[in-house]
């Protein structure tokens, strides 16, 4: 089946690029996992018009992408409330759309969050790098060319036409996630937590962290408390594998949480983002405020139970309806 | 034959993944023992586990936390460590990499032969007469981490990290040396240049060079490069 054009992009905003669930399984050959930031806002997507979950979608962030539609597709826009517009009225977000050639779509600043996810039902045409389309932006693959959207590209889809009827769906209002300026993240300690004096761990959970400016895909920077490892400890640890959530101490003792562009590092752990939380770390952006809050392990596994929760209903609810085809993404 | 293997020591990194030590110090035996533990996890995997990064000292396991815990994890290591066996492991592959030195390919190797109080010769002949073990891969994709510089080569990172190293910089640090597989920020002392393509994401698998390869420098002069970049 050929390609078909989809979208025309007018204008990519700061920066826009193309995001699936990200590679995994090539750790041991240095390459990071990309992907979408917040996945639970592209999964909700990709279900919305009838997409597996790993399928590619834009990662919008903060603001400014505007494109022309080429053809008749379902979208659904989902994370940040950038005040989408479909040619220039309010459109609904967590909702899968009809769309009609000649159609645009824009994007404002995000009222909320710092990331909107926008999916087509078929997804958007990219190769297949490592098990996934993800673009990594450091080392230039993935995605388009592995580089961010700029005016003028063109995106195609193979089937954009077998979505259609899944126009109509939506999250249901009381599922759609509420974010915040101020950020509760639960995390669990470690793997270093021992190498911090009882002080610094009181305050890693007393007090609140500022998220600078100097925050993107790699991680999150935060201001606040120092947070020194103990006396006589050298600054840095034997370099080792790391995951996205995982906030290192660098010497500097202002802790950066990492995202999913980097699989080594040299510093300690004081403690790990939990997987039910990590989606908020893609809606997170620079002069926010964010809390930690030490959870069990327990306490996280059945977080994580909860979060699924919502896509399984809200799968349900989509399987009842079965004119939105499965998997006939190539 | 059984060999010894060290007590490990798990830790939790979040509910996704378990850090496995084998040890706590930077060394060819500790890291012999971690590329048994990552070949005998590539043979006998465990449904749900979704990647593993092997360390100078550790293995991370990383993991699906909707179809594993890390008791569940932590048990299949732990019987992988006790069976673990000399004769299933590949022979680690040697690389003989070429490198131009010195000269705009090499900007640090004057400065380094200063430190050193010797000469360029010198320098190039100290870094290409070892045969270096590749502790891990990382920081970049295909960035091989590479071991022991002989003693009178260990030399201090720069004081400023250049914002943008070219890829195929041959560099080293401490008591390390590397290869820039991909432009990015560094603050190794750069030797020289290899034409080789240590990363490509088209090939399978993407990095030239693995944990537990070992490699060896020779020198070549920049008119080789044509030959060695076709």
């Amino acid at each position: 089946m050929a390609a078909v054009k989809v979208l025309q992009i007018l204008a990519s905003g700061p920066l826009t690029t193309l995001q699936d669930l990200g590679r995994t399984g090539y750790g041991a050959f240095g390459v990071p996992p990309s992907g979408a930031v917040d996945a639970f806002s592209l999964r909700i997507g990709n279900l919305l018009v009838g997409n597996p979950d790993h399928t590619a979608g834009l990662e919008i962030t903060l603001m400014g992408l505007r494109a022309k539609v080429l053809s008749e597709m379902v979208a659904a826009i989902t994370g940040g409330d950038m005040q989408p517009l479909h040619n220039g009225r309010p459109l609904p977000m967590w909702e899968a759309v009809l769309l009609k050639p000649g159609d645009t779509l824009s994007f404002k600043v995000a009222k909320t969050g710092c990331r909107a996810y926008l999916a087509l039902g078929g997804g958007f045409e990219a190769p297949k790098i490592m098990g996934s389309a993800a673009t990594n932006l450091s080392t230039g693959f993935g995605g388009l060319g592995g580089r961010a959207l700029k005016k003028g590209d063109l995106l195609a889809s193979h089937s954009p036409h077998t979505h259609l009827a899944c126009a109509g769906n939506r999250l249901h209002g009381a599922m759609v996630p509420a974010y915040a300026d101020n950020w509760r993240l639960r995390v669990i300690w470690g793997p270093q937590e021992a190498d911090f004096p009882q002080a610094a761990k009181t305050r890693f959970l007393k007090d609140t962290f500022t998220v600078t400016s100097e925050s993107d895909r790699t991680g999150i920077r935060l201001k606040g408390p120092l947070l020194p490892a103990k006396e006589g400890l050298p600054t840095s640890i034997i370099s080792e594998g790391v995951i996205p959530g995982a906030i290192q101490v660098p010497g500097s003792g202002q802790p950066i949480i990492l995202l999913g562009e980097t699989v080594t590092g040299g510093y300690r752990k004081i403690a790990t983002v939990i997987s039910a939380d990590l989606p908020w770390l893609g809606q997170i952006r620079p002069d926010h405020g964010v809390k930690f809050e030490a959870v069990t392990l327990s306490e996280a596994q059945k977080a994580l139970q909860k979060r699924e929760g919502t896509l399984s209903r809200l799968r349900e609810q989509i399987g009842s309806r079965p004119i939105c085809t499965q998997g006939t993404t190539p | 034959m059984s060999l010894p293997h060290p007590n490990p020591r798990y830790r939790l990194m979040g509910d996704r993944s378990l850090l496995v030590e084998l040890g706590n110090e930077i060394g060819p035996e500790i890291n012999q023992h971690v590329r048994r533990l990552y070949l005998a996890l590539e043979t006998a995997p465990l449904e749900g586990l979704t990647d593993t990064m092997p360390g100078y000292r550790s293995l991370l396991v990383v993991f699906d936390p909707l179809k594993l815990t890390p008791t569940l994890v932590q048990a299949h290591v732990d019987g992988l460590l006790q069976e673990m066996d000399s004769a299933s492991l590949p022979e680690p592959e040697t690389h003989q990499v070429p490198v131009v030195y010195g000269d705009e390919y090499g900007p640090d190797l004057a400065w380094v032969a200063d430190y050193h109080q010797t000469t360029p010769e010198a320098i190039i002949q100290r870094h290409t007469a070892t045969h270096y073990r590749v502790y891990m891969i990382g920081f970049t994709p295909g960035f091989p981490y590479m071991g022991q510089l002989p003693q009178d080569l260990v030399t201090p990172r720069r004081d400023i990290p250049r914002t943008a190293v070219p890829p195929g910089s041959v560099a080293i640090a401490e008591e390390q040396t590397g290869i820039y597989p991909v432009q990015s920020p560094g603050g190794w002392q750069i030797l020289g240049f290899t034409p080789l393509r240590l990363f490509d994401p088209a090939r399978h698998p993407p990095a030239l060079i693995h944990m537990g390869d070992r490699v060896r420098f020779h020198a070549i002069q920049k008119q080789e490069l044509r030959q060695w970049q076709q």
